[in-house]
């Protein structure tokens, strides 16, 4: 077996026998490895070791409002589709420290913190999570103030992308260019195929990191036919993905429609949980907690995840800017297909359709934009609220 | 401080001077830092995040002169746990203090026209500092205006200033309440009543408009009445904060982000999305 000289953009096969030596090598290095596992009823992250702990014979059965995981048993890895969580999980975790703070006299002294971030190498990512940390690097990397939580724990990872050998039925990352072939921001993604007793990775290398760790690992040059294998399985995943969101010109489609019709249809069944804000990749924002012990001596600054569906997310005195469900599902939409643009220069979707999936209600965002197409509410008049009748002096 | 941590996540310890009550409910607060004790420059509009010791935080806008960054002023008023906490400290006291953020008044682009200031009730606090600025440099102004409304005389903020204000021959200073008080003589009626008694020139002049959302709808349709062209007009708006720098999203209206993108925003940018229901 002769070492291939690996570059990046280079493509070798990997024995699936040998996936085991991946994980070895990682570790060794001081990567503590996520991974796909099952856990309570679902395929999610989990700190692993073995590949004994990957899904193996597992796949799941999506739908709007539905998640069922189903033993189809055979040997493959990855034969599933996206879990309820992303590793946003890991690289913005749902609750962190910001800072603590010690009394001192009538003030106060910030207490250093002085835990370091662990360093993660993420098995089984999926192309469509791979643009959602692109997105977020443009979220919390890019302004004028970088988000040092992030930047910390994003700063030393390693990628181990899988590309996806099962089209999901509420996917529509090939509507958004997001999938289902890894393109961007991988140190080595894998393609995983069964050819009768065969069962193989065709390993493409991302970067320089990749073709490090690559070259610890057994393998060999990937010949024309397993690289025709492993194109083929992701363009048949292609052919087969669930659903399609039409983006073309729908900025401006968001940003005309403020008072569709639908907004009010949809608010009829939105509960306003935020389980699609919980589940969804590049959902970033975020609520902090003060909170202090019981003598009042140390206090502490958290950060938690936020929804902008809680009523309370737009509170400010005299009222919540946006009270109804209406207008917080409209701010959330709008936010993921227009505002985003202007923000970070991107659509703040990836097409992974956990939105759909976890949805107890199965409002599906892909319909959301066709319905908006549907009937377009331009040259409606304004509605009654924006043309102000007499200002009759300060309220509340 | 951390390394992890470092600012603009994590508040300086600045020490409570003085206390002023401005109402029943507004106290303006002059504060200095404890170490390094030189102040925090910043620009008329911007605001400071003010974190009571396990209370909370809050989003105020400066309201101290920005040529004496030494000394740290904001009036605020006890609505809610933290500015009840914030309100209810002395001399001697200790607030966390992150900040500046934001946008500014555009003071500078003033320069040369006539500055037309509304206000209405506590939105007087934002723009003080311009007309600190203003008075400053008076010289460099057109004529200036100040057109102040609030609910009652007694919820007049800065009423010994208003009053040497009112003195000044080059200060055009006129004042209105809602609802007038026994011994109140001056003008009753909305804040919006008195823009068409202020001369100006509105093709050179700058407009610059702070009080609730409703209140700002009324002024810059009168304004605009006047002739104020949209490109002229900067309002300042209020929304949910908890970062300040743009990284926790409640403070979004459309594209926009207040606390980076405002709080000052030109009428033209922001008028897409102002005064539009719940967005």
């Amino acid at each position: 077996m002769a070492e291939p000289s690996l570059k990046i953009g280079s493509r070798a096969v990997l024995e699936s026998r040998d996936l085991q030596k991946l994980f070895d090598v990682l570790r060794a290095k001081g990567y503590r490895l996520i991974g796909p596992t099952v856990r309570n009823n679902v395929i999610t992250y989990d700190e692993l070791t073995s590949i004994e702990e990957l899904p193996v014979g597992w796949t799941d059965v999506q739908e709007g409002a539905g998640y069922r995981l189903k033993k189809v048993g055979g040997k493959a890895f990855f034969n599933y589709g996206t879990g309820p969580d992303s590793i946003k999980r890991f690289l913005h975790p749902p609750l962190v420290r910001l800072w603590r703070a010690r009394r001192e006299g009538d003030g106060f002294k910030p207490v250093e913190e002085t835990e370091a971030p662990p360093k993660y190498a993420f098995i089984g990512v999926r192309p469509c999570d791979l643009h959602a940390v692109a997105i977020h690097d443009r979220v919390f990397l890019s302004g004028e103030y970088a988000d040092p939580s992030y930047a910390l724990r994003r700063e030393n990872i390693f990628v181990v992308a899988v590309n996806c050998v099962k089209a999901g039925n509420t996917c529509f990352c090939v509507s958004m260019n997001t999938g289902p072939k890894a393109t961007v921001g991988f140190d080595l993604a894998l393609t995983e195929i069964l050819e009768g007793e065969r069962h193989y990775f065709v390993v493409e290398v991302g970067s320089e990191a990749g073709a490090a760790v690559l070259r610890e690992v057994p393998c060999r040059e990937a010949g024309e036919d397993e690289k025709a294998a492993a194109e083929r399985v992701v363009t048949e995943t292609a052919e087969k993905i669930g659903r399609a969101l039409d983006t073309a010109g729908v900025r401006e489609l968001l940003y005309e429609n403020p008072e569709h019709p639908f907004w009010d249809e949809v608010a009829e069944r939105c509960l306003a949980c935020g389980n699609c804000t919980m589940v969804c990749p590049t959902c970033f924002c975020t609520t902090v907690e003060d909170v202090t012990d019981l003598p009042g001596k140390a206090a502490e600054r958290l950060r938690r995840w936020d929804s902008c569906f809680t009523e309370d997310f737009s509170y400010i005195h005299g009222g919540n800017v946006r009270a109804s469900v209406r207008a917080r599902y409209r701010q959330w939409l709008t936010h993921k297909l227009a505002a985003w643009l202007d923000q970070f220069g991107t659509l703040g979707c990836v097409g992974c359709g956990r939105c759909i999936t976890w949805c107890p209600a199965g409002i599906d965002i892909t319909e959301a934009v066709r319905a908006l197409r549907g009937k377009e509410e331009k040259g409606r008049p304004p509605a009654a609220a924006e043309t102000p009748g007499e200002y009759s002096g300060i309220q509340g | 401080m951390s390394a992890r941590f470092p600012e603009p996540m994590v508040p300086r310890l600045f020490a409570v001077r003085k206390v002023r009550r401005e109402t029943d409910d507004t106290f303006t607060l002059e504060l200095q830092p404890e170490n390094p004790p030189e102040g925090m420059a910043f620009a008329a509009g911007q605001f400071n995040m003010l974190y009571v010791f396990g209370v909370g935080e809050v989003p105020i806008s400066i309201s101290g002169d920005p040529e004496k960054p030494e000394i740290l002023v904001h009036t605020v008023r006890a609505v809610g746990t933290v500015t009840k906490a914030i309100c209810g400290l002395k001399p001697g006291g200790f607030l966390g203090v992150r900040g500046p953020f934001g946008t500014c008044w555009p003071v500078e682009e003033a320069a040369g026209g006539d500055v037309v200031l509304v206000a209405g009730g506590i939105g007087l606090a934002p723009l003080r500092p311009v007309v600190c600025q203003l008075l400053a440099r008076r010289g460099e102004f057109g004529r200036v205006a100040l057109l102040y409304g609030a609910r009652s005389p007694k919820e007049m903020v800065y009423r010994l200033e208003l009053a040497r204000w009112e003195k000044r021959p080059d200060f055009d200073v006129k004042t209105t309440v809602d609802k007038p008080a026994e011994g109140w003589e001056g003008n009753v009626g909305v804040v919006t009543t008195l823009i068409p008694e202020v001369e100006f020139d509105p093709r050179e002049a700058v407009a610059m408009v702070c009080g609730p959302e409703i209140m700002m709808r009324f002024t810059v349709l009168e304004l605009q009445k006047r002739g104020v062209p949209e490109e002229k007009l900067f309002i300042s708006m209020e929304r949910n904060m908890k970062c300040g720098i743009g990284l926790c999203g409640h403070c979004q209206i459309g594209p926009y982000f207040v606390c980076k993108d405002g709080p000052v925003f030109r009428f033209d940018v922001i008028k897409p999305f102002f005064g539009k229901r719940e967005v």
